[in-house]
């Protein structure tokens, strides 16, 4: 961890008209703090390491070969779990692939989403989709898409729909800044400006869409300013500021449930890792860039904060630490013990009853030859 | 029993699912006040107000992303695309997201959805409002496509659309939108999804249409009758899954299998019907089957009528596979 007191310089994404709570020498702007108590300084932060520390391990599986694929969130822990946090539980979660660490903190079980990336039989997607592509519905949490940007009119037309219902529920979108240059944004933008839902639309701004970066995505000075021409607030928050996103989207959350309409939230953060194991981000990005971001780690920044106010110590974070790793690697060895789906399944859900031409096709199938290295 | 057209019958349907449930939303462009430039969700706005018949702004993906958002909390969304023309904004939300969120969360979330789109040419509509694109719908797994022909199945196929658990694309042929007429109970029924009609029963040769060819069809069996070949004629009425048992049963007994529609040839929904065929009724064939379509070209405006299947066409090519 480093040392508490001024940092050299921040990142000069984040501009002096950007919402902060964390002052340049880790101190609190109480105009500004969301006021969280001890134990849900504890949780954000409970949270957002057991994030950082999963990912880490899924890295380092992916390394060895035990699993094929996985997309992280490294650098935007508090700009999740933050924001995820300030939602009630009873909204729903429209999510982009990097939130995983939400669905945890909302209750989707770690076994589940182990087991989903290694796509076993007991994955809740049955083994169909890309790791990080699992859902939650018990959750309020949405199915996974991997081209970007769809969700968002999604997650427009539930709002929608709660308001047609006269449900007291919203919903939150994720999206990154690469998905503000897709069709989705612009009708799902416009939609929930002229039905003014109850809707938070999260743009995570991580600097980078794969190899390209925001100046490239989009000629707009900010994100943010998308959504003045949706009639859409939109506001700049340090997304690794976990008590400044808490704030902002408190404040959204508020503003969509008394039927006051959609906030665009552009959270200025940076993708500390490659976009999936299956980047090389040293390919296009120096490594400058990323150690003027580490200066503002947001797990580093909370820690400080709760050593400082005696909320935690070193003890409780080695505990803490070893916990979440015990956790995942029992989690690990249950699901690389679990079988694959069975391969009837693969016929199930794509309608509700099998009809004729795939109970056809699932017959021959199964009684035709196997796939080299099948079981 | 009254009389109604297509229009008059699909109106009906809506307004007899929207009083029962108020679950069902009607959306699309043009949808409330005006009732829709075909009028067939006329009068719906004025009886179930503007949160359930709703003007949407111009574009399509956002109507299909917003129904399925819908869909996911629990209402039942019936999203009109003014014309088949325009769908292709929506693809990638019918293809990648509609057809595959039952699938792709493992049943954990369904996205019940019917999208109402009127298809066909012949009414000097030019290529962006006369195309019929089925066949672009029924290769994707997780949807169900249907295309009645009348206004008695309309109403009944409507209503078992938006009973129906799985997502559905409700064809309507807008060429005979007004001109096919019939009786049509005032109350609810329902005509199910599986099955298609044998609309002229006969020996020869076995004619397989949808929408509004088949009055094109009927009236070549007619004429082909009249020169001594007895044509059995279906109304597939649900394309996708496809009522391949009573094709096959009507190839085996006539020998000879004529597909016709109004999309281009290549890549048509006929080629599946041919190879359908012909896989289950082989030996049983007496003749080529055969296809009568519209061309591998755009749809042309000032010759639309050159480019349809028509009686004029479909009759020599029931002829030659009845005599060869």
């Amino acid at each position: 961890m480093t040392a508490p007191g001024p940092r050299s310089s921040l990142p000069p994404a984040i501009t002096p008209d950007v919402f902060r709570v964390f002052r340049d020498d880790g101190s609190i702007d109480e105009r500004h703090d969301p006021q969280l108590s001890e134990e849900e300084l504890s949780f954000l932060y409970t949270h957002m390491v057991q994030t950082r520390r999963i990912d880490e391990r899924f890295i380092s599986l992916q390394r060895q070969g035990r699993i094929a694929f996985h997309v992280g969130s490294l650098g935007e822990e508090a700009a999740i779990i933050g924001s995820a946090f300030a939602m009630r539980p009873t909204d729903w979660v429209f999510p982009c692939y990097r939130e995983f660490g939400a669905a945890l903190m909302r209750g989707f079980p770690l076994q589940r989403l182990v087991d989903n990336v290694y796509g076993n039989s007991g994955d809740v997607v049955k083994g169909r989709q890309m790791p990080h592509h699992y859902t939650h519905r018990q959750g309020g949490w949405a199915s996974i898409s991997s081209p970007v940007g769809t969700q968002i009119t999604q997650a427009v037309g539930f709002a929608w729909g709660a308001k047609i219902k006269h449900q007291d529920v919203s919903a939150i979108v994720y999206f990154g800044d690469g998905s503000t240059s897709s069709i989705d944004f612009h009708s799902g933008m416009n939609f929930a400006g002229v039905q003014k839902v109850p809707l938070v639309l999260f743009c995570r701004n991580n600097g980078w869409a794969i190899s390209v970066p925001v100046d490239r995505q989009t000629a707009s000075a900010t994100f943010a300013e998308k959504g003045q021409g949706y009639g859409i607030p939109g506001v700049r928050v340090d997304g690794n500021d976990a008590l400044a996103v808490v704030s902002v989207t408190r404040k959204a959350a508020k503003r969509a449930a008394a039927g006051l309409g959609p906030t665009l939230i552009e959270a200025i953060t940076y993708r500390m890792g490659g976009h999936s194991t299956s980047d090389d981000p040293n390919q296009y990005r120096g490594s400058a860039e990323m150690e003027l971001w580490a200066q503002v780690d947001p797990i580093e920044r909370l820690q400080e904060l709760l050593y400082s106010k005696g909320i935690w110590d070193e003890q409780r974070d080695e505990a803490l630490r070893a916990d979440i790793d015990e956790r995942f690697r029992q989690a690990v060895a249950k699901a690389e013990a679990t079988p694959p789906p069975s391969l009837e399944t693969m016929f199930d859900d794509v309608y509700e009853k099998l009809p004729w031409h795939l109970a056809e096709q699932r017959a021959q199938l199964m009684a035709g030859p196997r796939a080299p290295g099948s079981r | 029993m009254p009389q109604m057209n297509m229009v008059q019958a699909i109106n009906g349907a809506l307004r007899l699912a929207m009083q029962r449930d108020p679950r069902v939303i009607v959306l699309g462009e043009d949808v409330g006040k005006v009732g829709g430039v075909f009028r067939v969700t006329a009068g719906l706005q004025a009886e179930f107000g503007e949160e359930r018949v709703i003007d949407t702004p111009l574009s399509e993906n956002g109507i299909v992303g917003a129904a399925i958002g819908m869909a996911l909390n629990g209402l039942i969304p019936i999203a009109e695309i003014q014309f088949a023309d325009f769908i292709f904004p929506a693809y990638d939300q019918i293809v990648n997201e509609l057809a595959k969120y039952r699938y792709r969360s493992g049943g954990d979330h369904t996205t019940k959805v019917v999208i109402r789109t009127p298809v066909g040419g012949g009414i000097r509509g030019g290529h962006y409002h006369s195309q019929h694109p089925e066949a672009a719908f029924v290769q994707v797994p997780g949807l169900k496509v249907v295309c009645p022909s009348n206004p008695y199945d309309a109403k009944g196929m409507l209503l078992a659309a938006i009973e129906d658990p799985d997502p559905i694309i409700f064809m309507e042929p807008k060429r005979v939108y007004r001109a096919a007429k019939g009786d049509v109970p005032e109350e609810a029924y329902t005509v199910p999804l599986e099955s298609a009609r044998i609309v002229r029963e006969g020996r020869d040769v076995t004619v397989v249409v949808y929408g509004a060819m088949l009055y094109e069809a009927l009236d070549a069996a007619q004429r082909a009758y009249e020169q001594g070949v007895d044509c059995e004629v279906i109304d597939l009425r649900t394309l996708w899954p496809v009522d391949i048992s009573m094709i096959v049963e009507s190839v085996k007994k006539t020998g000879r299998f004529v597909v016709v529609h109004e999309a281009p040839k290549t890549g048509g929904f006929g080629g599946e019907l041919l190879a359908l065929v012909t896989e289950r009724a082989f030996f049983h064939l007496e003749a080529p089957p055969a296809r009568v379509t519209g061309f591998d070209t755009p749809f042309p405006y000032t010759l639309e009528m050159e480019y349809l299947p028509l009686s004029h066409r479909i009759l020599p090519v029931v002829l030659d596979t009845a005599r060869a």
